[in-house]
């Protein structure tokens, strides 16, 4: 499993596309994780005299409407935004596969009843749904974090169902059973396992999304609340400095699409390397 | 037969359709009545057109499919009447292997993964030196174990196939189709390995073939089925066949021996509707010696004494 997993990777990596978006990947999760040690201020210390620097050596940057370091509220933000949608989609994807094999592979009420629910909330655009959910909920990182993972529930659940029930009438699960194997483990050892591959690409993908959600939230204010950073956040509190200082808004706004546009590029070149069929065959 | 290893009573399974709106339900009878009795060491072929049945008796056989009414009892045991826990200890005597090598494994499996599994799903410890022996045993190089399935071709994929279903040490085998789906050269090798297997494990098998011309090559005794039921058993591979069901499949089937070229007879017309089977024998409206009887009552197998069997008002004498 390990050695599959880093062949894959090493595929994925392969080509010039993949390789950049990975490497800005790998500096935005750097910047969250080590933000502490790599800036030298606080993210919500506020200078007020210190308001509205432009970049220079000392702020690279440049800093926002209360002095406050804007590469250092960039590199916390991105612990919000990355921590909040990856912990979200986490929860879709666990929770929508086990939804999705339960309905796929017992069929009959069971499937009747989940698919119901699930083609009900896939009725409403994402963004809605969570602002419904962070309504009920309430804002701040809890809210939107289960808003988010609740809004693409739908998704995962259908693929999973759709991936189970169609790998439910192989002939290896017949097979399987003539041995004398269970529901269970015919679940855990051909049918999840076979899902899971077309699952984490999307689920990659998804994750892109989950960011631009996590940064709307945010920018409507109901996402992580101040003093704690998050890109939709400062962009929101950009709009009043459009002007002044353009860089407030920019720079997170940029943060969330170069993000996102790597997310995608990886997820695409991790889709075509993990096609056992055609890497086999070139080896 | 004084202790036949398989007994099918009676042997039932109706299908329902799913309902449509504003329509009556419907449901076919797709085996109707089969009863047969299978002895340690036979093998014993199934053949028939599509759709007669006999893939679906292949897994009601092994209870892959619960029958809707009547018994199968292997060796003194009523199959259909155990537990899930009897039923899976069950398993390690009989196995299966499948028409189509390429969905009958698992892509992510390699084949040490594949041949393993019998002894895994039984939660079993694999046997130092099992796996080898298997590939051995079906034609494999053992360095073959960690290969995956589509680097093999579809002759090797069914080696795998047989291999693991020799994995738990079975004493009965059904084959369903299993060179249906290969080239004529590769179905010669299977066929051979097969019947070796058969010998040096004293293993008894049930072929299911629509191929009466290979079905009547190597099996002790042949039944035919035709729309659910079986119309004729045939005590050996020379036996003459008399119902004019097995006739027409002989005089439609190819010979490859253009000295013995002649016009082939295909039969013509379909099967009845599995909806509304007609109430004599199913094939009277395609039968050329059909008569009045044969339309409205259904001819019983009747046995002869040579245990040839054959369910017709008016046999081929």
């Amino acid at each position: 499993m390990i050695d599959r997993s880093l062949s894959v990777l090493k595929v994925a990596l392969g080509s010039f596309k993949g390789r950049v978006a990975a490497a800005w990947l790998l500096v935005v999760i750097v910047a969250a994780v080590f933000a502490p040690l790599l800036t030298p201020y606080a993210y919500d210390l506020q200078t007020l005299s210190q308001a509205f620097q432009p970049p220079s050596a000392s702020h690279w940057l440049g800093t926002d409407e209360f002095g406050r370091d804007l590469m250092t509220r960039l590199m916390y933000g991105a612990r919000t935004s990355l921590s909040v949608s990856v912990v979200a989609i986490g929860l879709s994807v666990s929770l929508g596969l086990v939804f999705g094999a339960i309905a796929g592979y017992f069929g009959g009420r069971v499937d009747r009843a989940i698919t119901v629910v699930v083609d009900l909330t896939w009725s409403f655009p994402e963004i809605l749904l969570a602002l419904i959910l962070v309504a009920i909920i309430g804002p701040g990182v809890t809210g939107t974090l289960l808003a988010i993972g609740v809004a693409y529930l739908a998704q995962f659940t259908r693929l999973a169902r759709g991936q189970i029930m169609s790998l439910r009438s192989e002939t290896f699960v017949e097979a399987a059973r003539s041995l004398g194997a269970s529901d269970s483990f015919i679940l855990a050892h051909h049918l999840i396992p076979n899902t899971l591959a077309p699952v984490l690409v999307t689920a990659m993908l998804a994750t892109g999304d989950a960011i631009i959600l996590e940064a709307t939230l945010g920018f409507f204010g109901l996402g992580a609340q101040p003093p704690t950073p998050s890109w939709g956040g400062m962009m929101s509190s950009g709009t009043a400095q459009l002007f002044r200082a353009p860089g407030i808004i920019l720079f997170p706004g940029l943060a969330v699409a170069l993000t996102v546009i790597a997310i995608n590029i990886f997820g695409d070149a991790l889709v075509a390397a993990m096609d056992v069929r055609s890497r086999e065959r070139k080896a | 037969m004084a202790d036949p290893l398989i007994t099918l009573d009676g042997v039932t399974r109706r299908f329902d359709m799913p309902r449509r709106f504003g329509q009556p339900a419907l449901s076919m009878l797709a085996v109707d009545g089969v009863s047969v009795r299978i002895a340690r060491g036979e093998v014993v072929g199934v053949v028939g057109e599509s759709g007669c049945g006999k893939s679906t008796l292949a897994r009601l056989v092994l209870r892959l499919i619960e029958p809707s009414a009547g018994t199968v009892t292997f060796d003194g045991t009523d199959l259909t009447d155990l537990s899930a826990d009897k039923m899976r200890l069950a398993r390690r005597r009989m196995s299966m292997v499948f028409q189509d090598p390429y969905s009958s494994l698992d892509p992510r499996y390699t084949l040490e993964d594949v041949l393993s599994e019998p002894f895994r799903a039984q939660g079993l410890k694999v046997p130092p030196g099992r796996i080898d022996e298997l590939l051995t045993a079906v034609g494999l190089s053992n360095r073959l174990a960690h290969a995956y399935p589509h680097q093999l071709s579809g002759g090797q994929r069914q080696r795998v196939g047989i291999a693991r279903a020799l994995a738990l040490s079975p004493e009965f085998m059904v084959l369903d189709e299993p060179t249906a789906s290969l080239d004529v050269s590769i179905q010669a090798q299977i066929i051979d390995l097969l019947l070796r297997l058969a010998g040096e494990r004293s293993l008894t098998y049930l072929f299911i073939s629509h191929d009466l011309g290979l079905v009547s090559y190597f099996c002790d005794r042949i039944l035919v089925m035709y729309f659910g039921r079986i119309v004729e058993v045939l005590p050996g591979p020379k036996a003459v066949p008399r119902h004019p069901y097995t006739r027409a499949l002989m005089d439609s089937s190819f010979v490859p021996d253009p000295a013995a070229r002649r016009t082939l007879v295909p039969i013509t017309g379909e099967p009845p509707s599995v909806h509304t089977p007609p109430p004599g024998c199913a094939f009277a409206a395609r039968c050329i010696r059909a008569s009045d009887s044969c339309r409205t009552t259904r001819p019983p197998l009747a046995e002869t004494p040579d245990g040839a069997a054959v369910a017709c008002h008016h046999p081929i004498a």
